[in-house]
């Protein structure tokens, strides 16, 4: 593509498909702990 | 749904449902501008050429080529379906609702030795009176994590205060019952610690090292914005008594084999260091490289509160730090900063994303009374109390309650472009200053949603920086 560079692997799609097993670390989103985005966490599977 | 933002130079832009981000020239941006209405939603149809409508505006600007080639490739991205994709989340937005136990924040002491004029805990006490938890409260949580988690594996116990090293023996113990029982229940416990730093020492550092598999170092930064607010209760600072202690525990972490390597210094941001950027280089400066620092979150009538008035400040502030974080990257002598760290390719599935906050749910806080609530936000609130670990009681309702409260389930966050990194906000904040856990507390969501596009723009930077 001349006009569009696309930065990632859109797979947030297939992740539905797959995922949910809940191994992954609970998070807080507020600024009084650890606080982060999200999209950070690492996935354990 | 897209969201399209210019930043430092880049257009960016995000395909909320399928996860894409895409950087685009300004042809591209402009025809996006008029394809999408205000929410970012695909307002005509997208036919196998461009509209006629759309593509007399774009001659103003632009040749029939440029426009053409333009919209063939937007055609492209849209049918391979990542631009405006389909929402069909919803359906999984009940998963995962009854979830297992699995993470705790255990309250080790309602008693602190510093003042910090911020502190959402009351200096430590949460209303409550100054307490320490006991070693047989303490080992009852645990008990009540290994009950309640079911077939989880992952365990994650976080020792919280107040000041949780005012009662480290207990610290120890809690964490020598918990390892003592891993076999036997097939469990991995993982704990962590948040610390004001004033009682370290030799010996509670090679604990935490050994035993933690992160460490929370408190201090906002700058000395005389960390004394300010972080003074002893002596009226004075802290910054001297702490620093030291921390670079100590730095360089002693991950240095074992088998020793834990994670942690972060983590500061508070408020009204007088808008400037706090500053903060954060000055942390590296002391040797750190794991660095958060944070927008308080108080009562509007603080003094020291971000209210609507600082955000526009605030979003330069966040901006000029995500340009010399890139600097930094240039030169070799990058660090991580918390709140810009983002996967792009291998975060968290959609379902996780679905539900950031876990309080009440899969998560949990447990007072020195060993009461429980749903998180350490709401330690204190009477009415959320949902159990007590001494008869290992919980109140399944109010846990269903949080366990449905997704990012379909409250209204804002549902068409909110961020939903899928934000997860849908800090349900104590809501209730506190929104006034509904399924509220959004709007002066967090416009500095999630700007550190989120300074992320962004970070990776597409760095993505021409490995092209170079
Ligand atoms: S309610 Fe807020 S403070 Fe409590 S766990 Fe959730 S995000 Fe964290
Ligand atoms: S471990 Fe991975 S798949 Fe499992 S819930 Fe977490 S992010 Fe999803
Ligand atoms: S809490 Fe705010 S920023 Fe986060 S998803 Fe909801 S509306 Fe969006």
């Amino acid at each position: 593509m001349k006009h569009v560079k696309t930065l990632n692997n859109a797979n947030l799609k297939k992740s539905a498909a797959t995922g949910g097993c809940g191994e992954c670390q609970a998070s807080c989103q507020s600024a009084c702990k650890t606080s982060c985005t999200v999209a950070n966490q690492k996935c354990e599977k | 749904m897209i969201h399209q933002y210019s930043l430092n130079g880049y257009q960016i832009v995000l395909d909320v449902h399928s996860g894409a981000i895409h950087i685009v020239d300004q042809v591209v941006y402009d025809l996006l501008k008029l394809l999408s209405d205000e929410k970012g939603e695909l307002k005509v149809e997208m036919t196998p050429v461009c509209p006629e409508e759309i593509k007399a505006q774009l001659l103003k600007s632009y040749s029939e080529e440029e426009i053409k080639d333009a919209y063939d490739e937007v055609l492209e991205l849209y049918q391979g379906e990542v631009l405006y994709s389909k929402d069909d989340y919803e359906q999984y937005a009940n998963m995962m609702v009854a979830s297992p136990i699995k993470a705790m924040c255990l309250h080790i002491a309602h008693d602190c030795n510093l003042r910090c004029k911020y502190c959402f805990a009351s200096t430590g006490d949460f209303g409550g009176g100054r307490k320490l938890l006991s070693a047989e409260t303490g080992k009852k949580a645990i008990d009540f994590l290994l009950k309640y988690s079911k077939g989880r594996k992952n365990l994650e116990l976080d020792f919280f205060g107040g000041e949780p090293l005012m009662n480290f023996d207990v610290v120890k113990e809690v964490v020598n019952y918990a390892r003592s029982k891993e076999k036997e229940y097939n469990k991995n416990f993982r704990f962590t610690i948040t610390t004001n730093g004033v009682l370290l020492d030799d010996d509670k550092i090679d604990f935490i090292n050994k035993e933690m598999s992160n460490v929370v170092l408190s201090i906002d930064g700058r000395k005389e914005i960390n004394d300010q607010l972080r003074p002893a209760v002596n009226g004075k600072g802290s910054y001297d008594v702490i620093v030291p202690k921390y670079q100590k525990l730095v360089a002693n972490r991950g240095k074992n084999p088998g020793d834990y390597d994670q942690y972060y210094v983590r500061g508070t941001f408020t009204k007088h260091n808008l400037d706090f950027s500053k903060d954060v280089f000055h942390l590296n400066e002391l040797g750190f490289d794991q660095i958060s620092v944070e927008p308080v979150v108080s009562p509007e009538y603080a003094e020291y509160a971000i209210t609507e008035k600082e955000l526009p400040r605030i979003f330069e502030e966040y901006e000029t730090l995500a340009k010399q974080l890139i600097q930094r990257k240039k030169e070799g002598t990058g660090f991580n900063f918390f709140h810009f760290m983002i996967d792009l390719d291998q975060g968290p599935c959609a379902i996780k994303r679905l539900r950031g906050c876990g309080c009440g749910n899969e998560y949990v806080a447990v007072t020195p009374d060993g009461d429980v609530y749903p998180c350490h936000q709401f330690v204190g609130m009477e009415d959320w109390k949902m159990g007590s670990v001494e008869d290992l009681s919980v109140d399944f309702k109010k846990k269903d309650y949080f366990a449905k409260a997704n990012v379909y389930a409250k209204e804002d966050c549902k068409t909110c472009w961020a939903k899928f990194y934000c997860s849908g906000g800090c349900n104590a904040n809501n209730l506190q200053y929104a006034g509904d856990v399924l509220k959004s507390h709007k002066i967090s969501c416009e500095l999630e949603k700007k550190r989120l596009e300074c992320a962004i723009m970070i990776k597409a930077a760095l993505a021409d920086l490995d092209e170079e």
